[in-house]
């Protein structure tokens, strides 16, 4: 039986090369490895193997022959003893039919991108509900011991639960979170590492893979930066790689954004950049409750999950509710107050501005409804979009830079959505575009204020 | 510790050892006004003091030349000190206002000055170490024969980019002096916490680099270990590892509750160890100077700091429209 010889693909972007140099002539015996050609590409002169043994009985393209596509049969290799002239045109009746089966054709379902499961009904559903009952019984309590609360219940409720971290044992937290776990849980599960973020979080993505649940808190968001590899390419892509076989069930907690005068590389807001990826989950929560609620389910949660603290909200008190376990579930954005004439959405610490901007825009007659989002993957639209369809104006707050901002993604899901309920463009507060100066008067004009916002909602409410 | 200690002879003149003392002093100084400043609210942030170590960096700008170059975590007021940078100008900076080195944009933990070859202020642990590397790659490549001083600490002494550092640095022989400053602790983790393998100077053998660990708290014994190592370096033959023996008696910056050491721990270095009172001795005892002579240099210094302190406050806050400068470079930047 004769065989073709094809044009190989030598890269993954090749679709012709020159066939340089033949190796091997007609009636050659040629064996398995043997080179037969060079063939040359836009980035390499490449020597070509043979894959099966027998006689080149026919060159079919010359050598020195440019824009040779690849899968054309350059050569037909026959069978010891074999009848040359016999042999080949057998091969080459058999190739127009057979080409086809060389490469497969890709089916024609695969031909054309599916389209993003719907989720979403047309109309958007708002889930409203409460996140306790009426009546629950409350307490007073800081957000930093929400966050304490929250992974202490958590560790005793699953002992592959564990935290690590730089200082998150025996020094008990930079911004003392992890208070106390060390005395209740000891070192094998509260874990102090050195500073070597890209190492640790690659140890803890390896301890998820493992089957453990690793938390892992970053002293600020800002040294993840030296992991980023290990959460983007580790974390949130592997149970895609490994087609559902595994992924990395943790935790990548710790304070986010702008705390006080600690210049440009202590004060970087990364929500819409971990938003961004497929495969992470994000949740940054504003109150205590949520702090509490949100990080159990983050824990809980088979994915890999960024959680957005920030330092100037730690010491801030907020009610939580008196449950044995409470938790918040991911995409439910809050309502924290209603109103009629404007939507303002926000997350994080720039829900303070979205809360003091409403109480302040009373005085001028107008009532905004504010939306927390909560988590910003998966986003609550639904509730945003009802709200604006009711309010038919919206303003974004954020501490991120301008560009890519989470603003901008609401804005246009907003266009698209919600076009025609629209009364005026989509305003985005974010912080300025400019890296975070240290001097206490240009870090108040780099951050986004209460200030921008009431301008903003009235710009959009024409009043 | 098998550190380098000072020579059993030392024929440092008079001169040197004067010189010592007020750079000394002047960073201590300094840091103590800094240090008050802070408790005013007139500097904000992250405020890292260099009390203590002062031997460290004055014993290697010591052993450097003009032109030579250096780098540094945020832990830095003591290296610009040392470097020549102005108090005023550094003062300024940590008040956040339009005399500052950065223009009040960088803040305590980002100061530059081309003038002085200091390139920063870094405030990500082990970041500078790579970038210290390169310093020296633009001075190889260049044929220059100036040598790069790389300062970091021993917390960041384990980060992964300091051991990929290491490997370029020796494979392309850069000339670039690796300063590990071992002040024990990286925030509240004691060296013994965070490795076991504590000889940090050891492991550039791994890479092929020579090194070896000095006495901190004595200037004689790091000048003397600097200049072999900057020899070395100037002559071609690649980077070296000084792993410098020192202790910061203030806590890691100015929030820091010191759980994770005694103050006996402290005071028997202060009292024992400090390498100011080792200078002042050698010079009282040396009769190089008299009680009364190091006095006006004492006198003299307080008063370098107070002006610096004073131009600190007086000087405005940047005007608005700084917010918006600096994001870009207009022009290619100029040559080193
Ligand atoms: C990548 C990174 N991780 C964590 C921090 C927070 N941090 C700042 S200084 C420091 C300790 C560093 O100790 P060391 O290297 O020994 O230097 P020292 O402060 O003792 O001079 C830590 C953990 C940081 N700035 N950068
Ligand atoms: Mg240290």
């Amino acid at each position: 039986m004769a065989t073709e010889i094809l044009m190989p693909a030598l890269s993954p972007t090749m679709e012709e090369g020159t066939l340089a140099k033949w190796l091997k002539k007609e009636g050659d015996a040629v064996s398995a490895g043997d080179i037969i050609a060079e063939i040359e590409t836009d980035k390499a002169t490449m020597e070509f193997e043979a894959v099966d043994e027998g006689v080149l009985g026919k060159i079919l393209i010359a050598e020195g022959t440019e824009g040779v596509k690849v899968n054309t049969p350059i050569a037909v290799l026959v069978e010891e003893g074999e009848d040359v002239d016999a042999a080949v045109a057998e091969a080459e009746a058999g190739s127009d039919a057979a080409s086809g089966s060389k490469a497969p054709a890709p089916a024609e379902s695969a031909a054309k991108a599916p389209a993003k499961p719907a989720s979403a009904p047309a109309a958007p559903r708002s889930n409203a509900s409460p996140d306790w009952a009426e009546g629950t019984e409350m307490k007073e309590m800081t957000v930093r011991e929400a966050l304490r609360e929250a992974m202490a219940e958590e560790m005793r409720r699953d002992e592959n639960v564990f935290l690590m971290g730089e200082e998150v044992a025996e020094y008990e937290g930079a911004y003392k979170i992890s208070q106390g776990l060390l005395d209740e849980f000891g070192a094998k599960r509260v874990i102090d590492t050195p500073i070597t973020e890209h190492g640790f979080t690659g140890v803890a993505v390896g301890a998820a893979f493992g089957g453990l649940r690793p938390i892992v808190e970053f002293m600020t968001f800002n040294f993840a930066m030296q992991a980023i590899d290990q959460i983007i390419n580790s974390a949130a892509k592997t149970l895609y790689m490994s087609g559902g076989q595994m992924g990395a069930p943790m935790v990548f907690r710790g304070p986010n954004g702008a705390a006080a005068r600690v210049g440009a590389q202590h004060s970087h807001d990364f929500s819409a950049w971990y938003a961004m990826i497929p495969g992470l989950k994000v949740a940054i929560p504003y109150s205590a409750s949520d702090a509490k609620g949100l990080l159990k389910t983050a824990i809980r949660d088979p994915n890999p999950v960024i959680f957005l603290e920030n330092e100037i909200l730690y010491g801030r008190s907020f009610e939580v509710p008196k449950l044995d376990d409470f938790t918040v579930p991911f995409g439910k954005a809050r309502i924290w107050r209603e109103g009629k004439d404007v939507t303002i959405v926000s997350f994080g610490i720039g829900m303070q501005y979205a809360l003091e901007a409403a109480d302040r825009l009373t005085e001028d007659g107008i009532e905004a409804e504010v939306i927390d989002l909560r988590t910003l993957r998966p986003i609550d639209y639904d509730t945003v979009l009802a709200s604006v369809m009711k309010t038919n104006r919206c303003v974004t707050v954020e501490e991120g830079f301008p560009v890519g901002a989470i603003g901008n993604h609401l804005g246009a899901t907003i266009m698209q959505r919600a076009f025609d309920y629209l009364d005026a463009p989509v305003i985005n507060c974010t912080g300025k575009d400019v890296p975070m100066p240290y001097a206490a008067n240009l870090e108040k004009l780099a951050l986004v204020t209460t200030d921008d916002v009431v301008a903003a909602v009235h710009q959009v409410t024409y009043r | 510790m098998a550190a380098r200690k000072t020579p059993a002879k030392s024929n440092t003149s008079k001169e040197d050892l004067l010189h010592f003392y007020r750079q000394m002093l002047l960073i201590r100084r300094f840091e103590e006004k800094a240090g008050q400043l802070y408790g005013m609210g007139l500097i904000g942030g992250f405020c890292h003091l260099y009390i203590g170590q002062e031997a460290v960096v004055v014993g290697l700008e010591a052993a450097a030349e003009e032109g030579d170059k250096r780098v540094t975590s945020y832990r830095d007021h003591g290296h610009m000190l040392a470097c020549g940078m102005d108090p005023k100008g550094v003062m300024a900076e940590l008040t956040g206002r339009r005399d500052g080195y950065s223009k009040g944009k960088g803040g305590s933990m980002h100061m530059f000055s081309k003038e002085k070859h200091f390139y920063g202020g870094h405030g990500i642990v082990g970041a500078q170490v790579p970038i210290g590397a390169g310093l020296a790659l633009s001075d190889k490549y260049k044929g220059t024969d100036r040598v790069t001083f790389t300062y970091f600490g021993d917390g960041a002494a384990n980060q992964g980019q300091v051991a990929e550092t290491y490997n370029m640095a020796q494979l392309w022989e850069l000339p670039v002096v690796f300063v590990i400053e071992n002040n024990q602790y990286a925030m509240g983790t004691s060296v013994k916490r965070a490795t076991r393998s504590p000889d940090f100077w050891e492991r550039g053998a791994a890479y092929g680099i020579k090194g070896e660990a000095v006495d901190g708290m004595d200037v004689l014994a790091v000048k003397e270990a600097g200049e072999k190592a900057v020899a070395h370096c100037r002559a071609g033959k690649g980077p070296y590892i000084l792993e410098v023996m020192t202790y910061r008696y203030r806590g890691h910056s100015m929030s820091d509750p010191a759980k994770y050491r005694t103050r006996e721990e402290v005071q028997k270095m202060r009292e024992e160890r400090d390498a100011i009172e080792h200078v002042r001795e050698l010079l009282l005892q040396g009769k190089h100077a008299t009680d009364d002579e190091l006095k006006a240099i004492d006198k003299e210094i307080k008063s370098i700091v107070n002006e610096a302190a004073e131009f600190s406050k007086e000087s405005p806050e940047p005007d608005p429209a700084e917010l918006w400068t600096d994001i870009y470079a207009e022009e290619a930047p100029q040559e080193a």
